[in-house]
Parts: C-alpha cells; structure tokens; sequence
C-alpha cells in the first residue's frame, strides 16, 4: 500500500472534508485562500489574538465549551480531525 | 470574551445578533407566534425586501444572481423533466381516470393546502402522500418517494398548476401543534459529525456566505419544490433535507419519514402567506 502523504496545515484548511475554515472565514493574509465568507470572523493576526496557543487549539478542538450558540463544528471532540492535523492548523494559521 | 481590539466589535455584533435572534428558539411561543418573530427578525435582517420575495431564497440579497435566475428561468433547460410529469399527470390509469380526477379543480391551486394535518390518521400529509394515495385509490402501484424519474418529475409538473397560490398551512388542535413542534425541535437540533442545526444557518446565518455561496432564509424555503440544481438535477424539498444531512455528516431520514413530513409542516407554515413558484432553478 502506498505511504500517503499527510496533508500540510494549509491544505486541511482549505480542505472541505478536513478542516474546511474557508467555508466559514476569509484568511485574507493568504493569496490562495478563496472564499467570501463571512460566518466566522476573518482568520488574522492570529497571534495577538491568540498569544495563547491552548486557547486556538481549543476553539478548533471544540468550540462550543467557550461559546455553546457557535455554529462552529468540534473538529476534534468529534473527530473531524485528529489531534496531529489539528496541530498543523495552529502552525499554518499562526502564519497570518 | 477572547476578542482582541480589532475584533471586539465585529464580536459584539455576533453575540448581539445571536441574543436577539434566540427568540425562536425559546419555546411555547404558538406557530404563529414563531412565524411573526421570524418575519420580523428577517424584516430587520433583509431591509427592503417584500415578503413576497422570499420565495427567491438566498437571491433577495444577490442581486446579480436574482438577474441571472430570471434570465434561466425564461428557457429552462429542465422543461423536458417538467414534460415528463405532464405525461404523466395526464395518461389515464387503467381505470380511465387521471390524477386530476383526485383533487379538486383538477389539481390547480391544491399544493399550498400541503402538508396539513390528519385528525383520523394523527399524522402529517404531504402532497406526495396523496399523490400515492390517488394511485392506490385507482388501483395503481404507487410511486417510490424521492424517485426523480416518478414522484419527482410529476411533482414539478403538478405543483406548477398551483403557482401564485399563497401557502395556506393550518394547524388547528393540539395534535397538529404536537406535529408542528416536532418539525421546529428537528429544525433546531444539533445534528451530526458537524453539530449543526438547520436554524444555525437557515435563521442565524441566513444572508451571510458560506465559502462562495449566499445562505438562504427559512422564510420562502417551502415555496418553490422542486429545485433544479444546476438547471439539470432534480431535487425536492425531503431531497434538499437529505443533502443537508448528509453534509452535515448525520444519518438521514428517509423520504416520507414522520420526521421529514413534520419538518416540512413546520417549514411551510414558516412560509404562510407565500406565493407558490415551482420549478425553478437554483445553482
């Protein structure tokens, strides 16, 4: 069986399977990042709004234990994605 | 509160909109009760648009696309499916008599009467319910529910004949409101590997984009079945709830399932007052 090879922090955002960020918010700092939405807030400067990396990894991990209304999925309370490509999230995601 | 500055106010506003928006899903409000909140709410939502425009879904607030649905809509490219459901609208059963012989007038100006509620049978009945009870009336097979090649093409052929009739749910005793309420609590039911309710996005997010794509309001979502996706692809409105779950990554219902017709005897009361418009296109 062939090795596959794991998908990088980038493409499971865009994914619309795996993390599928784009079906919700813009990341406006990355040029191939299409989308118009606008459910959640735009994904940027992410650093200073998260200088707490537990707490990003937690509203991806599960964010309705911060904010029961959100209609964000618990990506990884439900297993969307496992803790690995969650991580990989955080690392792209701190690029903006 | 985890926004920082630049977001505190883009925050306030999603927390100001959710709490005030929450006023459906507080419950023992009447069904009337719950369609004026969510007339008002979408009022303040879509200034401007009339409420008869609801029937064009998500294009009240896409004035492009609204444009490019007019223009499709004056040449179809799904006419040949609704000529398929005229055939068989109009071939005689074997007994000689025709669909149009089960209802009144002919079948014109009968769908916004569906679904209603039956008092003998305690349960809700769909158009395409009578549609197979006409068949069984007439000593015919009937017709597998969420087939395209049937029940589908009939429908978008015989719901025409209903086109400007204003939806005209009635929910008239405590068991139909027992119906109703089973409808709206599967409206507002997290479902699914995603955790999603339809009201999450059909009220709370009705109008904003999801990744290239308006979302539409739950206002008029009962009033134009079935849709043609991409001008080809049949789909009605238990298909549409299909989809939707499945995206959402739950297990559906089945077509002609109790929880599918009270859903849609709930959507469509939400839609009382609208004018009927099938078939119609969507992307």
């Amino acid at each position: 069986m062939a090795e596959t090879v794991p998908l990088t922090g980038q493409q499971l955002a865009h994914d619309v399977y795996k993390g599928n960020c784009l079906g919700c918010h813009q990341i406006p700092g990355d040029p191939t990042a299409i989308s118009l939405a606008n459910i959640g807030p735009p994904l940027t400067h992410m650093r200073e709004r998260f200088p707490d990396r537990a707490v990003l990894r937690s509203q991806i991990w599960d964010s309705t234990a911060r904010n029961p209304q959100t209609v964000m999925p618990p990506f990884g309370k439900h297993k969307v994605l496992s803790e690995e490509e969650i991580d990989r999230i955080v690392d792209y995601l701190y690029r903006y | 509160m985890i926004c920082a500055r630049l977001y505190r106010a883009l925050c306030v506003l999603t927390v100001a909109a959710l709490a005030s928006s929450s006023v459906l899903a507080i419950a023992a409000a009447s069904p009337e009760e719950d369609r004026t909140h969510l007339v008002e709410f979408f009022g303040k939502r879509f200034p401007g648009v009339q409420l008869d425009d609801y029937v064009y879904g998500a294009l009240i607030a896409n004035p492009g696309g609204r444009q490019q649905y007019e223009q499709i809509m004056e040449f179809p490219p799904f006419l040949g499916d609704i000529d398929k459901g005229k055939k068989i609208w109009e071939t005689p059963f074997r007994n000689g008599k025709t669909f149009a012989d089960c209802f009144p007038d002919a079948g014109h100006n009968v769908v916004g009467n569906y679904p209603y509620f039956d008092v003998r049978l305690d349960k809700v009945i769909t158009f395409e319910n009578a549609i197979n009870a006409c068949l069984r009336a007439n000593g015919e097979a009937q017709f597998t529910y969420g087939d395209r090649q049937t029940m589908g093409v009939l429908t978008a052929y015989a719901r025409t004949l209903s086109d400007g009739m204003r939806i005209n749910i009635r929910i008239e005793s405590p068991a139909a409101v027992a119906k109703y309420e089973a409808g709206r609590n599967l409206f507002f039911r997290r479902v699914g590997q995603l955790n999603a309710a339809c009201a999450g996005c059909h009220i709370y997010n009705a109008g904003n984009v999801m990744r290239m794509e308006l979302i539409s309001p739950a206002l008029g979502q009962a009033t134009h079945w079935p849709i043609f996706r991409g001008g080809e692809e049949l789909m009605t409105f238990q298909g549409r709830f299909k989809r939707c779950m499945e995206q959402m990554r739950a297990e559906p219902y089945g077509f002609d399932s109790e929880e599918w017709n009270n859903l849609e005897y709930f959507l469509s009361y939400l839609s009382n007052g609208l004018p009927l418009k099938s078939s119609v296109f969507r992307k």
